[in-house]
């Protein structure tokens, strides 16, 4: 219940921030709403022993247009997220992932950046964010980096971030008004993490899927953009004999995840029905 | 005046917990405090080479470090079972000790090794982080039945086979007999899996020694703070009962796991003795999910044979239960005395036997859970009921009005004595099921099930008609089965000088709302406002003594307690009554609080009685002054709620998800003293009930870790998983006890979860689906689907 | 390794010095002794913790009190104004929404958020809104009808 002992560090500003992290090294860990690390800390699974608190930087937490993007700072709430009308209208799946996330007070207090940093296997942003082809900015005192989503996530709780880096923003490319999108999720039903989470985003021209986007969080250790289904249905008519044909390549190249809650195959099989569901949903 | 009996009254107890003013364990702070952490194995069964506590007692804020071998110097006991259960060939049960740290090896993940004390709660964690205990691995054993292995490591080295005991109940010749010559016999085996409790508040104990008056106090979670109190000074500690207080403040649930004496009880009070200072002891979370007693946990093959009619001819169940490492309180006499004895259920069942072998096994001790043995017996009954109307193509509510027992009200009529040694006290059964079928209406319900067939939806009702035993229990009757107490509850009425009362109840309440339900039936016995009663209770040093909550009887058991009292105050009462109004007592009636010579409008009020009693100036000769009257009340009988419950799912087909569309329940819990406590208790238990049937289990893996030991790993039902429930109620009064009442509590749980998985079995018929394991996870159904397709396609 | 900080909380300002490791429900328990907040869990589920903080209902089992330096904290103290109870805490009472009381705090809280979003909410979206507390005595039933009930409140008041 309580964490060990740390060094408390109230970091006022980014830069502030990324000074304390060159200074306090990879012992230390950037704390933003806490909903994952604080847990880890409480059963000692994780004990840093410095943490740099960022909550209370103001300058990292917006949801705006900037150019052809939508821009998300990393401290923004899942909550403020999910009733963003901004992102709802332009990428409503952003939106659905983040209303599903955990519970409402989990909602209000975790942000996107922590979530992505932390990097679980069942978090459900990652879904959304592949399939939207978002790029995270990664700050470090050395100066800034984007990093497409697909090249981030790398692994079970491993990401492309440094140890001396901070997450800063979240940039999603403005889709045309042809696109639509959507994140469904058949969840665990203890912990409410995605057991399957997919995320499809459909640009459709002259009666044909033009452009089509599935990933996958939760099925298999790293998130993924599942491309078998994605070209099985690019320039198809989205008819249901298509939608069903393309769902039923899903998963097909990962090593998919067993537990208690899903075995292999089961989970492979929710990926096919989720995948199904969110084209279907997408298309309708 | 209208009686307040059978009103909504509402809850006096509400509002220190709506303000934030409630008194639980761990929001107690004592002068000079110190904090205890537990340092628990993380292997099921290692041997215990050493255990080097230098790194720990280091810690600055470190205030003491004890050990398995400390408490084995100390010559301290174990917490003992509170009920012997023989072998059948008479020799006594197996019943090693459960020390409070051990010292040779472990048996459970979480079994306590050492004890780590501070300053702070967070010192004392980092304290036991640092004790490091050099274990020598041990294969474990975690199923019931695989104890019972000839090659299965001992859990206990003296106990062999891990047998704890072997019992059975009923006439095995006649049952085997019956089974044998059934025109149709319907199988069932399965798992009624374990369950981990999970009261939102988490167990805590302060053990508070005061070396000046050497008086021990000890501040608990408990459903039954004097059982506690006897058991710490008489079997475990060795302690002066006198010298000893036990206080349960507010408690937040219970569900059966706070009624054993656990380690940390006995262990804080003895580490307070040794430190000469308060010590408090707070569970995490997940220190809650190894070692809560955890609850259920049978491997059971069961038969039921019915005739050409469709009568059950007789049943026959093979039982094995895990009791857990070590044994809890009251954790043998629950697949006993309190599943073996209720294998009637509502029916004639004219043969019925039932064979159980209790093992141990490297796995957190098992004990009472919400029902306890009712629900497994409930289960058992109901899924064959159902399974059996599916097979032989009867429906399934006509199967069960074919087998009701007829109706009796235990005054007129007999009451009904079963084949398995109770004897019912008042039954009318097939009104509560004709009123739960009307309230679904079923037959609208079979014709939208039909149509939603065709559309490939997969709709399904399920039955669960129960009864239970509670109004625990006769002394006599239970100690002739091995019970190491009495069952009997005590209550005392003090009239205050100006007609105020205080009521010291032994039923402690942790959210039953005794302290309405209790002061409705003084204020409307004597005649006064509820406003002028005050029930106290979960204090030794103010109530005379209790057995406690558990077993749906504070109000059968403890209600009657004050019931006596209530009778001794007015008899009292009507004595000096009568002094005051100079006639005989004869002329008196007792009405609205007032004494009235009968015919006349000559009358004394009870507020000027008690005043008389406290000041005897002009008194009745050779009358005691005071009004204030202790009873201990043993009841003739358990008590026999019963009732029917209904329940709707849809399946989804391709995922397997079951959604709870409705349940409807229509209990009979006798006399009801507050509708609205009533009703509460039966939401809570139907809750309790479908989170076994869709979502609850303990997960062990094969070496014994506790795989769900967190929230995150072990579901329970959420606001958005359940619907509302719609409840009815009949009312057959108990006939042995003064407010005709039979208990509520656990009525929901018992009932509940066979509704819900016959329903999703029935939803799943067409695919020729007899059984599913529970808890019914999607993936379990879908794999039910898939198999069944499959079969049906070769 | 003290960390100062400044909060407010049930509108009264409060300055401290705490442990960088001390979680803010450890702070409001044992430092203010306010005990109506209580803990139930170690994982952010149960939300027996939920306090409001900012305007936000938040699991205080999972902020560090050093986080919170500069908040405004409501906690079940703090809900009841001059010995009138909220319609919340009325709701529970007249709908029986609470038997052993220890979740109570943590579903008030959570629900004073819910009605301030949604003053008007259907049984799902309140059933919905409740995914992060857990109840084992009520099987929820009457918590619904104590939400609703409240609702009503609201709306009466909003409408004169």
């Amino acid at each position: 219940m309580i964490p060990s002992e740390f060094e408390y560090c109230r970091a006022g500003s980014v830069e502030e921030a990324l000074d304390l992290l060159a200074q306090k090294g990879p012992d230390a860990k950037i704390l933003a709403g806490g909903h994952s690390l604080l847990p880890a800390m409480k059963l000692r699974l994780n004990s840093p022993g410095a943490v740099i608190d960022i909550s209370g930087i103001g300058e990292l937490s917006y949801i705006k247009e900037e150019g052809s993007h939508l821009v998300i700072g990393a401290c923004t709430t899942h909550g403020d997220i999910a009733k963003s009308t901004l992102l709802s209208e332009k990428i409503p799946m952003i939106v659905e992932a983040a209303a599903e996330i955990g519970d409402v007070q989990v909602r209000n207090k975790g942000t996107i950046g922590g979530s992505l940093a932390h990097a679980d296997p069942a978090a459900d942003w990652p879904a959304s964010l592949l399939a939207g082809e978002a790029e995270i900015v990664l700050a470090s005192s050395s100066g800034e980096r984007t990093v497409a989503a697909v090249d981030f996530f790398q692994g079970l709780f491993t990401t492309d971030l440094g140890e001396n880096e901070l997450i800063t923003e979240i940039r999603l490319p403005i889709p045309d008004a042809y696109t639509k999108s959507t994140y469904v999720k058949f969840e665990q039903p203890a912990s409410r993490f995605a057991i399957v989470g997919c995320a499809a985003s459909i640009t459709r021209s002259n009666g044909s899927c033009d452009k089509v986007r599935v990933a996958f969080t939760g099925v298999s250790s790293t998130p993924f953009r599942d491309q078998a289904v994605e070209q099985a249905l690019e320039g198809q008519a989205p008819s249901d004999d298509n939608i069903e044909a393309a769902a039923e390549k899903a998963a097909m190249s990962v090593e998919v995840m067993g537990d208690h809650f899903a075995s292999q195959e089961y989970r492979k099989h929710l990926a096919k029905v989720y995948a199904r569901r969110a084209l279907q949903a997408v298309l309708s | 005046m209208a009686s307040i009996i059978g009103k909504s009254v509402k809850r006096v107890e509400d509002k220190r917990f709506l303000t934030g003013k409630g008194n639980f364990t761990d929001d107690i702070v004592l002068p000079g405090m110190t904090y205890a952490s537990i340092v628990r194995s993380h292997h099921a069964h290692a041997k215990i080479n050493s255990v080097d506590i230098s790194q720990a007692t280091a810690v600055d804020g470190v205030v003491a470090v004890f050990t398995g071998t400390d408490i084995a110097n100390a010559e301290i006991g174990g917490v003992p079972c509170g009920w012997q259960v023989d072998f059948k060939n008479g020799d006594t049960m197996k019943e090693p000790p459960h020390p409070l740290l051990v010292a040779d090896k472990v048996r459970f993940v979480g079994d306590a090794v050492a004890v780590v004390i501070a300053e702070t709660a967070a010192a004392a964690q980092d304290g036991a982080e640092l004790v490091s205990v050099d274990y020598e691995m041990l294969e474990a054993v975690v199923q019931g039945p695989d104890a019972l292995a000839a090659d299965a490591p001992l859990v206990h080295d003296d106990v062999p086979h891990n047998t704890c005991y072997d019992w059975e109940l009923g006439d095995k010749t006649a049952t085997d007999e019956a089974i044998e010559n059934a025109e149709h016999v319907t199988k069932l085996e399965f798992v009624n899996q374990r369950l981990i409790p999970n009261a939102i508040e988490p167990r805590a104990a302060i053990g508070h020694y005061e070396e000046a008056s050497e008086k021990y106090t000890l501040y608990t979670t408990s459903q039954n703070p004097h059982l506690i109190r006897l058991l710490l000074s008489a079997f475990v500690l060795g302690l002066p009962e006198h010298k000893v207080r036990v206080i349960s403040p507010d408690v937040g649930g219970g569900f059966g796991s706070k009624i054993p004496h656990y380690i940390e009880e006995a262990l804080m009070v003895w580490c307070s003795g040794q430190i000469k200072r308060p010590v408090k002891w707070t569970a995490e979370r997940n220190e809650s999910f190894m070692t809560d007693t955890h609850g259920r946990d049978h491997v059971t093959k069961a038969e039921m044979g019915f005739d050409a009619d469709g009568k059950i001819e007789g049943l026959r169940v093979k039982t094995v239960a895990n009791l857990g490492a070590y044994l809890s309180t009251f954790s043998t006499c629950v697949p006993t005395y309190l599943h073996g004895t209720l294998l009637q259920g509502l029916y004639t069942t004219p043969a019925i036997h039932i064979d159980l072998t209790a093992v141990f096994t490297n796995t957190t001790p098992v004990d009472a859970l919400r029902g306890a043995g009712r629900p497994e017996a409930t289960y058992l009954l109901e899924r064959l009921l159902d399974n059996a109307a599916r097979e032989m193509n009867v429906d399934p509510a006509e199967l069960r009005f074919k087998n009701f027992i007829p109706p009796f009200d235990g005054v007129d009529q007999p009451g009904y004595q079963t084949q398995v040694a109770l004897q019912y006290d008042s039954g009318n059964y097939q009104p509560v099921l004709e009123k739960a079928l009307d309230m679904v209406d079923y037959q609208e319900f079979r014709t939208r099930q039909a149509e939603a067939r065709e559309e490939g939806r997969l709709l399904g009702i399920g039955f669960s008609t129960y009864i239970e035993a509670c109004g625990i229990a006769p002394s006599a009757v239970v100690g002739s089965l091995g019970a190491r107490a009495g069952l009997y509850e005590s209550a005392q009425v003090r009239v205050q000088p100006t007609g105020k009362v205080s009521v010291y109840v032994g039923s402690h309440s942790h959210g039953q709302g005794h302290e309405t339900t209790f002061a409705q039936v003084v204020a409307d016995k004597l005649g006064i406002a509820m406003e002028d009663v005050e029930i106290v209770h979960g204090d030794s040093e103010s109530v005379a003594f209790g057995m406690g909550t558990y077993g749906s009887r504070s109000l059968a058991v403890g209600g009657s307690a004050i019931m006596k009292s209530i009778d001794k105050v007015l008899e009292k009462g009507a004595k000096i009554a009568a002094h005051k109004l100079e006639v005989a007592e004869t002329d008196l009636e007792f009405a609205n609080g007032q004494w009235t010579v009968k015919g006349s409008d000559q009358s004394i009020g009870f507020g000027d009685v008690a005043l008389t009693a406290y000041v005897p100036h002009d008194y009745p000769e050779g009358l005691e002054p005071g009004m204030d009257f202790s009873s201990f009340y043993d009841p003739a009988n358990f008590t026999y709620p019963f009732g029917a419950h209904i329940a709707v799912v849809e399946v989804d087909p391709e995922t397997g998800k079951v959604k709870l569309e409705r349940f409807v329940a229509c209990d009979d819990v006798g006399n009801v003293i507050n509708p609205m406590i009533v009703d509460g208790q039966l939401h809570g238990g139907i809750a309790h009930g479908i989170g076994q049937a869709l979502y609850e289990g303990a997960i062990y893996d094969e070496s014994g870790q506790l795989v769900s030991a967190s929230f995150m790993d072990y579901t329970m039902p959420r606001a958005d998983d359940l619907p509302m429930f719609e409840l009815d109620r009949t009312v057959t009064p108990c006939p042995h006890n003064p407010l005709g009442v039979k208990g509520a509590g656990e009525a929901g749980t018992i009932a509940a979860t066979p509704a819900v998985v016959n329903a999703v079995i029935d939803a799943l018929s067409p695919f020729g689906v007899s059984d599913i394991t529970m808890p019914l996870t999607p993936e379990r159904v879908w794999k039910a689907m898939q198999t069944q397709t499959k079969e049906a396609a070769i | 390794m003290g960390v100062p900080i400044s909060v407010t909380v049930n509108g009264q300002h409060r300055e401290s010095e705490v442990d960088s490791r001390t979680l803010l429900v450890q702070f409001i328990r044992e430092e203010l002794r306010l005990t109506g907040t209580h803990v139930g869990c170690d994982t952010s589920s149960c939300g027996a913790c939920t306090i409001i903080m900012d305007g936000k209902a938040v699991k205080s089992c999972t902020v560090l009190a050093a986080s919170a330096n500069g908040s405004d904290i409501t906690t079940i103290e703090g809900l009841a104004q001059n010995g009138e109870l909220h319609p919340l805490q009325e709701g529970f009472k007249e709908e029986h929404g609470l038997q052993c009381g220890f979740c109570t705090p943590g579903m008030i809280m959570t629900a004073v958020q819910l009605l301030e979003d949604n003053p008007q909410p259907s049984e799902a979206e309140i059933r919905h809104g409740l995914e992060g507390n857990y109840c084992r005595c009520t099987g929820y039933h009457n918590i619904v009808k104590a939400i609703y009930h409240a609702s009503r409140k609201y709306k009466e008041v909003s409408h004169g």
